[in-house]
């Protein structure tokens, strides 16, 4: 059997409490020799118990724990978690005795991964803990939690289903090619059954990638010829000074992250280095890198101030981001304006003056129109959550597209099924269902430990 | 007497283990229980169908003998899929039932190091765990470095006819009796199968104008890479099509508790094949289905006998009488031999290695039905692998083991031994992950070089292999090197073959691609100097590069599992957490790797991932610190 593992699982700091997660054969009975209160060894499953850690005869914590026997536990190990005081003295020192008396310190994600390697949980639901573990707001929790309770995993078994009914019909025909009276499964036979397939998952896809700016937030820059009050906004909706903001044309030379939380809405905001033609070696990396970052932006804030007509240099950032989701951001609105705009178009502007806090409201309310106008209710469970997922659903998708054109162009049908199939096994791997080997060590070295 | 191989049961799978081993320069003896019936086609009039025919392709390429045999003993051949791609087409033949077995001997008895003696054999010389020699019927013993098992459906067979049961093999000959029982004792798993053939019709009596012809193929194909052919493509023997009637159905229906199987005969164990069900199974099983197509199949040129495949029973031969005359066009016929059923034992297949030596006695080889496969093509195959991995291990070799994207013939085995099986194992193409690698054409490419470094493809064979691949190479290369231009003359051809003008230049190659371009139409845009073979050939592997290429792909990953071993020495109840059907398959089947393992029923990904951080972690761990 595995050895008994434990670990600190909250959040180490100064809290209410902190809680001490143990679970193996030998949960009960170590926690039992440190603590004082009822004999743990005898009491019922899934029960709370009042009592003290005790060192020797030294009362370390006042706690309650919680005795949960295998199987119905979350490792299917029988599990004990000690509530204790918080404090990083005293939740070190209870776990220092557990492993003094034969607990061994848990490795990242090693709960998890136990509970998974027990069949307690999927691969998606092993991958829901840690989001639900890393959930910023509340929208991303209630999404890992829903995940949790094993929707996604029915939601790509449904599709896998529909691939197979698919596939069965053609592998039929092609096995018994003498036989007349087995219906004979033609490419355009098949288009009806696939377009509605690829319907379906395009619109778990939009969801998705809707969702995911949930949970792993919208990739920001924020983007504007040098001196234009780009750090300034950052630091605005960051509330703190963490890039460096002066007059000084170009002095933002790296590129400054931070993450906000709007409203249940996270940007992972960049701020970025001024766009604009440079000789200085180490401002050029940032420009250019900037370059890069717009092509990977999920959200544009193109920054201009009203009191300087616009730029060749502007003129090109416009004509690199008209392509993208972006908002024009009007900076120093309270200054004379002098900004015109002639023939060229830009969507989503809003005005602002960073010096006298006004504008700010609105742009976080465009912000949020921008990306929650097709929220999705966390009650309605069908898209994934986390990117893995989702690239193998695009994948998937895309292998179903390339099925729909080799129809198209009447490729035979035992070709067409070679996207089915693969469309097939990528959904596989999304629940674990096709084995890929780098897979689960990947995945569990991404938890936390504790959790 | 010693011998260095002994091969026990003159079938298809004995015929071609007996061959690779005397052509390999082993001293081999094949015994068979009757010469007249050495290669002998019981069932079924025909070689080759649905992935079967890619099979003989196989065994052609690695150097087997079925191929050319039923070359020079068929009446018919056709393409099967022809419409549809080049993954799913095979080769079908109406094989004479004269001429099939007549060649074979020939062949046999033509081969050095290969001798052949009539007996049976009803045990094996065991000393510790290892074969050393057969006893025959009448306890004479004969010694030998290696046996392989082919015996068929000999072992105890009983033919079954309604509620008859006698015990004897097809034909009427005798069987092995005790044979199965010491496999029994030295450790084998036995299992009962059971198969069927149907009714034998007298030509004379059959009035075909109620039926569809259904003639071969009107161009020259053979199974052979040899391209040798022997028949008349203008002279191939017809086939017809009829369907069963709605009073053949209530016929049936009507006397299913006197089918053997259906209730007729309460001590039946063997079970039938999924893939090839009596007719009662099939209007049992797909009760709304209003009829079920037969084909009438010529069995020789030399006698009138006709075979109903798709009628296999073992109902009592008045109703078979009724049945027959049912169908239309047989109102009159006159049954010549009444339809079958036979039950025998089977090894259970999962006791073998990937080389098809037992796992439980050393140097004790089985091939063909004993394995619980059902069909020649499946027999030959497997007794080609015997004898090449027989030969192999008395040359201190590594066995020849093909993976399941390079052939059939690997897909069936690593079914076979991994799988295992209940009812008699079919071939079909949806057995195989990567068919688009596994075509009927390039089985030579697969293939040819295996067989030429087992020593069974002779240099003037492997020359002219050689020459194709180079052909295949030059004529892609001038296809390559080729460009059309959007002249006026060349887009008036291209609208002419119903396919877009070009606007730009294009390479022939390029062209090609297009779906509804032909090799053969680039004949009027460039001389193209090669053979129909090597132009088929570059056809598909342009046309279908893509897909071949994303088939390449997944099957590298199956390849990349393959390649994971896992330690002949693991020790599976050490893997914690193991779900404890897996441990019990895995300790049964002893995968070798990883990609194995994944392919038991039973063994999930999750078990998969116990036993890759097992190997990673402890088990080097342990191994290094003993």
């Amino acid at each position: 059997m595995n050895d008994t593992i434990a670990a600190i699982s909250t959040a180490l700091g100064i809290g209410a409490i902190s809680i001490i997660r143990v679970s193996g054969n030998e949960a009960i009975s170590i926690v039992n020799k440190i603590f004082k209160g009822p004999n743990l060894k005898e009491v019922n499953s899934h029960t709370i118990h009042y009592g003290y850690i005790i060192d020797d005869d030294k009362i370390i914590d006042e706690v309650l724990v919680t005795v949960m026997l295998a199987p119905r536990t979350f490792t299917t190990e029988d599990v004990v978690e000690i509530n204790l005081h918080g404090g990083i003295s005293t939740t070190n020192k209870v776990l220092e005795l557990l492993l003094n008396n034969g607990c061994r310190l848990a490795l990242p994600g090693e709960f998890t991964k136990r509970a998974f390697l027990n069949g307690r949980i999927d691969l998606v639901e092993a991958e829901s803990v840690m989001d639900l573990i890393n959930a910023k707001t509340d929208q991303a929790r209630d999404i890992a939690l829903t995940q949790l309770k094993g929707n996604v995993s029915n939601l790509i078994k449904d599709l896998r289903n529909d691939i197979l009914d698919i596939l069965a019909h053609i592998e039929v025909n092609i096995d018994y090619p003498e036989y007349e009276d087995i219906e004979q499964l033609t490419n355009n036979e098949l288009k009806p059954s696939l377009t509605l397939l690829i319907d379906k998952m395009n619109k778990i896809l939009a969801k998705s990638q809707n969702n995911i700016y949930l949970t792993k937030g919208i990739k920001t820059i924020i983007i504007g010829k040098p001196n234009v009050g780009k750090s300034s906004l950052l630091n605005k909706l960051l509330n703190e000074d963490k890039a460096i903001v002066t007059d000084i044309e170009g002095t933002t030379r790296d590129i400054v992250e931070g993450t906000i939380n709007l409203d249940g809405i996270l940007l992972d905001i960049i701020d970025t280095a001024g766009i604009r033609k440079t000789n200085d070696k180490v401002e050029n990396i940032g420009v250019q890198k900037s370059l890069e970052l717009i092509d990977k932006a999920d959200l544009i804030l193109f920054m201009l101030n009203m009191n300087e007509p616009l730029t060749d240099m502007d003129k090109k950032i416009i004509d690199l981001i008209k392509n993208k989701k972006y908002i024009t951001i009007l900076n120093k609105k309270d200054l004379p304006k002098n900004l015109f705009f002639d023939n060229i178009n830009l969507n989503n502007i809003v005005e602002i003056s960073i010096i006298n806090n006004q504008g700010i409201d609105e742009l976080s309310k465009m912000i949020k129109d921008m990306f929650l106008n097709e929220q999705i209710g966390t009650q309605d469970y069908t898209y994934l959550s986390n990117s893995r997922s989702i690239s193998l659903l695009k994948q998937a998708l895309s292998s179903l597209n390339e099925s729909m054109k080799g129809i198209n162009k009447n490729i035979p049908i035992d070709m067409i099924e070679i996207d089915l199939k693969n469309a097939w096994n990528y959904l596989g791997e999304i629940i674990g269902e096709t084995y890929t080997d780098e897979l689960i060590d990947q995945l569990f070295s991404q938890f936390c430990v504790g959790k | 007497m010693f011998y260095e191989i002994i091969v026990v049961g003159g079938g298809h799978a004995g015929c071609e283990a007996s061959l690779a081993s005397a052509r390999k320069g082993h001293k081999t003896l094949l015994i068979t229980g009757n010469i007249k019936n050495i290669a002998d086609m019981p069932c079924n009039p025909s070689i080759g169908g649905s992935a079967k025919g890619i099979v003989v392709r196989e065994i052609d390429a690695l150097g087997g003998e079925m191929g050319r045999n039923a070359d020079k003993s068929l009446i018919q051949i056709k393409m099967l899929n022809s419409a549809k791609g080049p993954a799913v087409q095979a080769l079908r033949a109406q094989a004479d039932k004269i001429t099939y077995p007549k060649e074979m001997l020939k062949t046999l008895r033509s081969t050095a190091n290969l001798e052949i003696k009539e007996s049976l054999v009803e045990d094996l010389i065991i000393a510790d765990n290892c074969v050393k020699g057969v006893i025959l019927e009448n306890s004479e013993k004969i010694y030998s470095d290696i046996v392989i098992l082919t015996t068929g459906t000999y072992l105890k067979a009983d033919i079954l006819v309604g509620d008859t049961r006698k015990r004897e093999g097809p034909h009427g000959e005798k069987p092995s009796n005790h044979l199965s029982d010491k496999l029994r004792y030295y450790g084998f798993k036995i299992i009962r199968l059971k198969t069927g053939t149907p009714q034998r019709i007298d030509k004379k009596t059959i009035d075909f104008s109620k039926a569809k012809v259904e003639y071969g193929d009107n161009e020259y194909h053979t199974f052979s890479f040899d391209n040798k052919t022997y028949y008349d493509k203008d002279k191939q023997t017809p086939c017809h099509l009829i369907y069963t009637q709605p009073e053949t159905h209530k016929i049936i229906r009507e006397n299913l508790n006197k089918s053997s199987m259906y209730g007729g005969l309460s001590d039946i164990k063997g079970v039938g094949p999924r893939y090839c069900p009596s007719i009662e199974d099939k209007i049992v099983r797909f009760a709304d289905k209003e009829k079920h197509q037969l084909f009438l199949e010529p069995e020789s040129l030399y006698y009138d006998d006709i075979y109903i495949q798709g009628f296999s029973t073992s109902m009592p031969i008045d109703v078979q009488e009724k049945m027959v005359h049912s169908l239309p066009g047989l109102e009159k016929a006159k049954i010549l031999k009444y339809a079958y059923a036979i039950e025998y034992d089977a090894i259970d297949a999962k006791q073998l290695k990937q080389s098809l030596e037992t796992k439980v006695i050393t140097n004790l080889f089985t091939a063909g039905q004993i394995n619980g496969t059902s069909g020649y093509e499946e027999a030959a195959c497997q007794g080609l692998i015997a004898g090449i991995n027989a030969s192999l291990k008395l040359e201190g070799k590594e066995p020849l083991i093909l993976k399941r994207n390079e052939a059939y013939i690997g897909v069936l085995i690593d079914d076979l031994v991994t799988k295992g099986i209940i009812d008699p194992y079919r071939l079909l193409t949806s057995r195989a992950e990567y068919r688009l690698l596994l075509r009927s054409d390039n089985a030579d490419l697969r293939l040819r070089e295996y067989g030429y470094n087992v020593g069974l493809i002779d240099e003037k064979r492997y020359q002219q292999y050689q020459q194709k691949l180079k052909d295949i190479e030059s004529l892609k290369q001038l296809l390559l090197n080729n460009k059309i231009t959007p002249k006026e003359e060349i887009n008036k051809y291209l609208a002419s073959i119903n396919t877009m003008p070009i606007k730009d230049s294009l390479t022939l190659y390029q062209l090609l691609k297009r779906s509804e371009i032909n090799i053969y139409q680039l004949a009027n845009l460039i001389n193209i100097p090669y053979s129909d073979e090597v132009q088929k050939q570059v056809e598909i592997q342009i046309k279908y590069e893509g897909y071949i290429k994303k088939t390449l792909q997944e099957a590298q990953k199956m390849v990349d599992l393959d390649n994971k071993k896992i330690p002949a020495d693991i020790d599976y109840d050490k893997i914690h957490n193991l779900a404890s059907e897996a441990k019990q398959k895995l300790k049964e089947i002893q995968p070798t790797s990883i990609g194995q393992a994944l392919r038991i029923s039973g063994v999930n990904p999750t078990d998969i991932s116990l036993i890759m951080v097992y190997i990673k972690k402890e088990y080097f761990y342990e191994s290094k610190s003993i």
